[in-house]
């Protein structure tokens, strides 16, 4: 594997993180990941959408008149989701109800349109795929993050089975309810974000606005 | 009357697209710096959304739903399958008619809100409102409130967390919290504040 391809699939895990940088693709990370399971599902089903709409989009993209682009790029989108939702309606029922309508979201889901447009209108086939493959872990890194650490404190389970015993069982855990509501999800992402950029200085964003280094007179 | 009322208060402020479901963030995050397009797009996505939910809601009751083509003599077909690629379909036609009527019946709202249409296409919250409205399976009348108050609650929720972050720029965050993580838990808080209408009842 050469130094490129690598690139390709190592640079959305860290360094250009669809969901920590480039706030691609985030309102699914936060809904399913109250349980892992739904998250490791979402994650496959994400990633195989944005692997195969990339492909298909490469290979014809040199057809594709621009000034409708968005359309047909949204129709093929669309026809993959409704494969994967068929798909999931008829192996992983259970587990599709509880995704309710965010499998249907993926077509506007800003990192595969975003890719599509950014990545696959402009390379070949081959890297396109990759390219989708690479952002499809990204996005599943920060899911699966989420996702078990929501699961673990929220109800001391990993993929339903009890790590943590609860005190309602005779155990010492007692389960903080914040981590399966809306806020938690919130508060989980935001602080990922922060432990990222800690580690990879170089995506600090600028403050908007500098406050003033007031020189007090004593130190004069 | 009061079972509309009481849904449009659930769409406003307890089920929340955007606080309660997520739908529609990544545009959240990225329009809401200054109140005034906050606004705008917050007023544009109010307009598509409760167009567009309820002419979802006719095409699903009277084409796709099983047993829906009864009227055209085929009671056996159901199309439900093709439901994803209809409802974007139409989300995008009438996003952009929508567009061209602005522009030649009221330019001055066409250029306040010119900008933010053709993004509205790819907000989730849109198709969301949809998705919902088919999952619960809202009569004509329930879906034109439900698609109307859904829309108005993600515009409340974005222009109140614009007014926060015009204050919070002048604040002293921490390096790497900076920007894109502080705007998450700050709406994070936002969303724990919604929470307290979830007890409410009419």
């Amino acid at each position: 594997m050469n130094s490129e391809t690598k690139k390709v699939i190592t640079d959305p895990l860290f360094n250009n993180n669809p969901i920590a940088l480039q706030i691609l693709g985030v309102c699914s990370a936060l809904a399913v990941t109250s349980k892992l399971a739904p998250s490791l599902v979402m994650c496959l089903a994400l990633t195989s959408v944005l692997a195969c709409s990339n492909v298909v989009v490469s290979v014809i993209r040199n057809h594709i008149p621009s000034s409708i682009r968005i359309i047909v790029q949204m129709i093929i989108i669309s026809s993959l989701v409704i494969i994967v939702d068929q798909l999931l309606k008829a192996f992983l029922f259970e587990i599709s109800k509880q995704l309710s309508v965010f499998v249907g979201l993926i077509i506007t889901n800003c990192i595969v349109l975003g890719r599509a447009e950014a990545y696959a209108m402009k390379n070949s086939p081959g890297m396109s795929f990759l390219d989708g493959i690479g952002n499809g872990l990204g996005y599943s890194l920060i899911l699966i993050l989420v996702g078990s650490t929501r699961e673990l404190f929220g109800s001391g389970t990993l993929l339903g089975y009890q790590i943590l015993p609860l005190v309602t069982d005779g155990g010492w855990f007692t389960p903080v309810g914040l981590m399966l509501v809306p806020p938690g999800a919130f508060f989980i992402v935001g602080l990922l974000i922060w432990g990222l950029r800690t580690w990879k200085v170089e995506q600090v964003e600028n403050p908007e606005y500098q406050i003033r280094h007031v020189h007090r007179l004593e130190d004069a | 009357m009061a079972d509309y009322m009481t849904l449009f208060i659930e769409a406003v402020f307890v089920e929340n697209l955007a606080l309660a479901f997520f739908l529609g963030m990544c545009t959240f995050l990225a329009v809401s710096k200054k109140i005034e397009t906050a606004l705008g797009l917050g007023i544009a996505v109010m307009f598509v959304q409760g167009i567009t939910v309820p002419v979802n809601n006719l095409l699903y009751q009277y084409f796709l739903k099983d047993g829906a083509l009864a009227w055209a003599g085929l009671s056996d077909v159901d199309l439900s399958f093709l439901g994803l690629i209809s409802y974007i379909a139409v989300i995008a036609a009438l996003v952009q008619i929508l567009e061209m009527a602005m522009d030649r019946f009221v330019p001055a709202l066409y250029s306040a809100l010119g900008i933010f249409l053709p993004l509205i296409t790819v907000n989730c919250a849109i198709l969301g409102g949809t998705l919902f409205m088919v999952e619960r399976d809202y009569t004509f009348g329930q879906s034109v409130v439900y698609g109307f108050g859904s829309g108005f609650g993600w515009a409340l929720a974005i222009v109140a967390f614009a007014g926060i972050r015009e204050k919070l720029k002048y604040s002293d965050v921490p390096n790497g919290l900076q920007g894109l993580g502080i705007t998450f838990i700050t709406c994070g808080l936002v969303a724990m504040g919604f929470m307290a209408f979830s007890g409410m009842k009419f």
